[in-house]
């Protein structure tokens, strides 16, 4: 991967163009983190209201470093067995009784140690997302939504972070040979352990201002007029600031505006809004409430 | 003065004196971050104030809690100080305020109420008759016995079924350990071993009101809140209410109760103030409750449910957290009293979505809450 070209790992700036040819748009704090994650091999530990962006990271990532994306979501009660390796049962058994069809056959006995080896033998190895990400060069590990596992399963993760490494009892060290760059998300419904935290850099993340949020859309969705961009984006602020369940994240932003651009709107009445307002409030408390007060939403 | 002047080109005292400060502030700051912040800024520019602000945001925060506190540690530490080059500060921490001055040390119980509630003086039998006794009346000699009673509790957290499965004689099939135990049979198996999903702790959230009106059983209920979040740890969310929302599950961990409740004093800026009740709760569902801590947990609310502000507002909060919670019980120090009716506004307003209310005045009730709690 050595060229003469310039990097996109070279700087934080370098790496804020390359993020934004991507799409995403990353302020300083963001690509600053991008950038110290890479370059001293840390994991990324990004928290923030949904919708801020913490998954687009991962993958807008991966498309800059030219890396596949692996991605783990988490959930509870999420074992070893689903996040770093299990052994194929099935295909262990298949391959025990052939061993015994040809014993019998031979008339020689079977020799346990060597029946141990060859079921424990790599083949029959099945790598689950960590341990692919540790195979795969180069490559993005998105751990996601880490809040939802559990803290025993905390523990899978500190040898694998640090060391890089994962170590299974029959075969014994698998190690990577360049460290995949690994982001790590939370939604903060727990608090993660401060073991695995202190291993990583951590980054909050907040909704965007106005300008950069209008941007984004015009990133995302290419044919979306000036006008309506910068209305929905205003509304959607203040949206945040009226108190309600659920404000809207910009993935919600975004959903908004491509439903207003599929219904074929041109700006932001209050007839369009009322019929997309799904797309962007998911409580029913906080739809009553809006649609109620629309007009003075939208005239602000 | 015979100190030379220091040499002006290392940065890494000024840097390590900022770790200091920020320790000092509360963040938890360990010497491993301190080096990882050292790393950081030497992969970035050490001259550029925004690199060096976010080098130690990244590396030296570990919660939304701790950035307003690093924002203002930061500009207080690189902003120059006019009038000169040298600077000295005080680095250490504001003392923490005595919680013994929670505790009103002589002539208790006059305070709070009129004095309308049964008393009981009886001499014999210490620990039984103290169990019974009103917490807002203790003397401090028995207010100091109370305190070890406390520190005696065992609650036992309450469990719900995990989808993690443990070995098990029922359940499904577990094909590895099936397989290992044949291996010792020649590859013959012999038996089908089972696994079956485990139990695990549920979550416990505490939301102990410290306004005024509650001020006599504030330290004794923290100590309570101490004594369950020790117990489970991972499991158990406390908070206090009062004209705002505070967060102190991570100083009730500390193991000793002392220095735990003298860390929770500091974190809370509201004692004996006033309560908005209903806007403190929905902080909570809305920063807390709804993101996860409260979804599918046992929420107990320690309040008399005095509300200043409109009633309606704490319904509407009750009924989101009825909602999510598994279990929502209100815990009311005078609902152990005679004559006592659910009249005041708060209470009236939450006792349609409530599990239970249950007393909360003396050591033997918060015994029967341990016991409602473990239930649920």
């Amino acid at each position: 991967m050595v060229n003469d070209r310039p990097q996109a790992t070279d700087s934080p700036a370098a790496l804020t163009a390359a993020l934004r040819a991507t799409g995403y748009l990353a302020d300083d704090g963001l690509a600053t983190a991008t950038f110290l994650a890479l370059r001293m091999n840390r994991p990324l530990f990004c928290e923030g209201e949904p919708g801020t962006g913490k998954t687009a990271l991962a993958q807008a990532l991966a498309q800059v470093l030219g890396a596949e994306l692996i991605r783990l979501q988490c959930h509870d009660g999420i074992d070893a067995s689903q996040a770093l390796y299990d052994w194929d049962f099935p295909r262990q058994l298949l391959h025990l009784r052939a061993l015994e069809a040809a014993a019998s056959a031979g008339g020689s006995p079977l020799d346990a140690d060597a029946v141990e080896a060859s079921l424990y033998d790599r083949r029959f190895l099945l790598a689950r997302p960590i341990l692919r990400a540790l195979q795969t060069t180069p490559s993005v590990l998105l751990i996601d939504e880490i809040d939802r596992a559990d803290d025993e399963f905390e523990a899978f993760l500190l040898e694998v972070l640090t060391e890089h490494a994962v170590t299974i009892p029959e075969i014994g060290e698998i190690r990577a040979s360049t460290p995949p760059v690994v982001v790590l998300t939370s939604n903060r419904t727990r608090e993660v352990h401060d073991a695995l935290k202190r291993r990583c850099l951590y980054l909050w993340l907040d909704h965007p201002d106005l300008a950069r949020e209008i941007e984004i859309l015009h990133s995302r969705l290419p044919g979306l007029p000036e006008r309506l961009a910068a209305q929905v984006a205003g509304a959607v602020r203040a949206l945040r600031q009226a108190d309600l369940l659920k404000p809207p994240g910009v993935a919600e932003t975004i959903d908004w505006a491509r439903a207003l651009q599929l219904v074929g709107a041109r700006h932001l009445d209050v007839d369009s809004a009322a019929a997309t307002l799904g797309a962007v409030l998911k409580y029913r408390e906080d739809a009553d409430r809006v649609r109620k007060q629309l007009d003075t939403l939208l005239a602000s | 003065m015979t100190t030379t002047a220091p040499p002006v080109d290392d940065p890494i005292p000024g840097l390590v004196g900022f770790t200091v400060v920020l320790r000092g502030a509360g963040l938890a700051i360990t010497t491993d971050r301190v080096a990882t912040f050292l790393g950081a800024l030497d992969t970035l520019d050490v001259t550029s104030r925004m690199q060096t602000y976010w080098a130690g945001r990244l590396t030296l925060c570990s919660d939304p809690d701790d950035l307003p506190r690093y924002d203002r540690a930061f500009e207080d530490w690189f902003t120059p100080q006019p009038g000169g080059s040298t600077r000295v500060r005080d680095e250490r921490p504001p003392p923490p305020p005595k919680l013994a001055a929670l505790t009103p040390a002589g002539d208790p119980g006059d305070s709070d109420d009129d004095g309308q509630q049964p008393q009981v003086h009886a001499r014999a039998g210490g620990a039984e008759i103290l169990r019974n006794r009103d917490l807002a009346e203790l003397t401090p000699a028995e207010r100091e016995h109370l305190r070890r009673l406390l520190a005696l509790l065992r609650p036992t957290p309450p469990t719900r079924p995990s989808r993690r499965r443990r070995p098990s004689p029922r359940g499904v099939a577990a094909p590895g350990r099936t397989l290992r135990a044949a291996l010792h049979n020649g590859g013959e198996i012999r038996e089908l071993r089972r696994r079956d999903r485990s139990r695990r702790p549920r979550k416990v959230v505490l939301l102990v009101d410290v306004s005024g009106s509650m001020e006599p059983y504030a330290d004794a209920l923290l100590r309570f809140a101490h004594v369950v979040v020790r117990r489970a740890p991972g499991a158990v969310e406390a908070f206090t209410l009062g004209t705002r929302l505070t967060r102190i599950t991570r100083e009730l961990r500390m193991r000793d109760a002392e220095r735990a409740l003298a860390a929770a004093a500091r974190a809370i800026p509201d004692w004996s103030g006033g309560t908005r009740l209903g806007e403190v709760l929905r902080a909570f569902v809305d920063r807390w409750g709804q993101r996860g801590a409260a979804r599918r947990a046992v929420v107990v609310v320690f309040s008399d449910g005095w509300e200043r502000g409109e009633t309606d507002l704490l319904g509407v909060q009750m009924s989101r957290l009825r909602r999510l919670a598994h279990t929502l019980v209100w815990v009311n120090p005078h609902a152990g009293k005679d004559g006592y009716a659910p009249v005041q506004g708060g209470i009236v307003a939450a006792l349609p979505y409530l599990d239970d209310l249950l007393a909360g005045h003396s050591l033997a009730t918060l015994e029967e809450l341990l016991e409602v709690v473990r239930d649920a």
